[in-house]
């Protein structure tokens, strides 16, 4: 049986692509963020996950406002990362799991969550810079992944409630596939960050903080935040926290937090970064 | 016409609803025309008749042709759909973002640098009213 092993989360700012691409990571604005995340490279080696399902947001790079998907899973075979503007970034394809995100699809639909399929999809900064924090520079990537692309863009993204309710549908699909795979779920997005506008900027440690504490440990009262808290209190674009709830709704009750980083800048934005283990009921 | 909505109240924050993308749909995906670096080239070359290919409104022109960024917010451009601009221009979130806020580059990365914009006396227009 295909079993989720855990949960990791962490913001996608596209300026730490660039320093990654750029060979700036020893440079002493990003080495401490960049620091924050070689435990959780020595945690992936250990752990392999087979699949990975990431919850991203797509930045009006494969989806413009022609279609505007809520929920979008991929099920394709590969996904290119996508040209932003300024080229594609340097990293390898996305390879999929074709085979068990049609299974997804299939049960998730059943579940009543109608999400719309995608086979074809370029992946943008969302995705691939996750991937390089956890991962690196390799040649290929040591995972398959399921991109689940929400619409975070057009207001309203989906509500923090539906969010959680569709990562325990992603459990339980999960544990309803047959073949024996590793699924690790990942949310990532936020945190408070601002990018439009005179308040552009706003950073807000203490909502931070208290959103990773209620994830971990009360994840209904996280769920319970409305959109328009997450607007006034983590800014306008700090409400991806709700694709966080889609990792944490997949997981047990009960989770064991094994690592929490915190970080401010990366450019406009506060990083947060949760890796969680299932701990049961 | 435009409903009132929860988070007006929020200073100096352009929610980007259903009646904004609808408003600035054509902006927008001019912005996104600019993907392409044979587009890029052909705006570069002269802006003006590059965006009288598109249905925009005369106010939303001027404001690309100005590179007002919260003219174009206030005219339904979305911050991720106008980021295809800024960087045909070879600009920065961070650069933009200074622009909007009224801040000199340099006192804008401080900012960032010391923790960010607090949310205190942030979170309703009326703080900033009070102000002045």
């Amino acid at each position: 049986m295909a079993r989720i092993i855990g949960g990791l989360s962490t913001s996608h700012v596209p300026a730490i692509g660039a320093a990654i691409d750029l060979g700036k990571t020893r440079e002493p604005y990003w080495q401490p963020l960049f620091a924050g995340y070689e435990f959780a490279k020595q945690y992936l080696q250990q752990v392999k996950p087979d699949v990975l399902i990431l919850v991203f947001n797509d930045h009006a790079s494969a989806f413009s406002l022609e279609l505007i998907p809520t929920f979008a899973l991929g099920c394709g075979a590969e996904f290119r990362p996508a040209d932003e503007g300024w080229g594609p970034r340097p990293v390898p394809t996305v390879i999929g799991a074709p085979e068990l995100a049609a299974h997804l699809a299939q049960a998730l639909i059943l579940d009543e969550f109608d999400l719309t399929i995608v086979n074809h999809m370029d992946v943008d900064h969302g995705l691939t810079v996750p991937l390089s924090l956890v991962y690196g520079q390799p040649a290929a990537w040591p995972v398959k992944v399921i991109p689940l692309a929400v619409n975070v863009v057009q207001y309203p993204p989906p509500l923090g409630r539906r969010c959680l309710h569709l990562g325990q549908a992603i459990g339980r699909a999960v544990a309803s596939y047959p073949e024996d795979l590793k699924v690790m779920i990942w949310g990532t997005g936020g945190m408070s960050h601002q990018l439009q506008g005179p308040r552009a900027g706003l950073i807000n440690k203490a909502f931070d903080q208290r959103f990773m504490d209620l994830l971990e440990h009360d994840p209904q009262a996280a769920a319970a935040i409305t959109h328009v808290e997450y607007l006034r209190e983590a800014g306008s674009e700090g409400i991806e926290l709700v694709m966080w709830l889609i990792m944490r709704g997949a997981l047990d009750p009960k989770v064991r937090e094994v690592r929490r980083f915190y970080h401010v800048p990366a450019s406009n934005t506060a990083v947060g970064h949760l890796i969680l283990e299932n701990a049961g009921y | 016409m435009r409903e009132p909505q929860p988070y007006d109240d929020i200073p100096g924050t352009t929610v980007f609803d259903a009646e904004r993308s609808r408003q600035g749909y054509h902006l927008n995906q001019f912005c996104m025309s600019l993907m392409q670096a044979a587009n890029r080239e052909r705006f570069k070359a002269n802006e003006r008749a590059y965006l009288d290919e598109w249905p925009m409104s005369e106010d939303q022109k001027q404001a690309v042709l100005a590179r007002d960024w919260n003219g174009m917010i206030a005219l339904g451009g979305n911050i991720y759909f106008l980021a295809k601009l800024f960087s045909t221009d070879g600009r920065s979130f961070q650069f933009v973002a200074a622009v909007m806020t009224g801040a000199s580059q340099e006192a804008y990365a401080k900012m960032m640098l010391e923790g960010g914009r607090t949310p205190e006396g942030n979170r309703y227009s009326s703080e900033w009213k009070s102000r002045g």
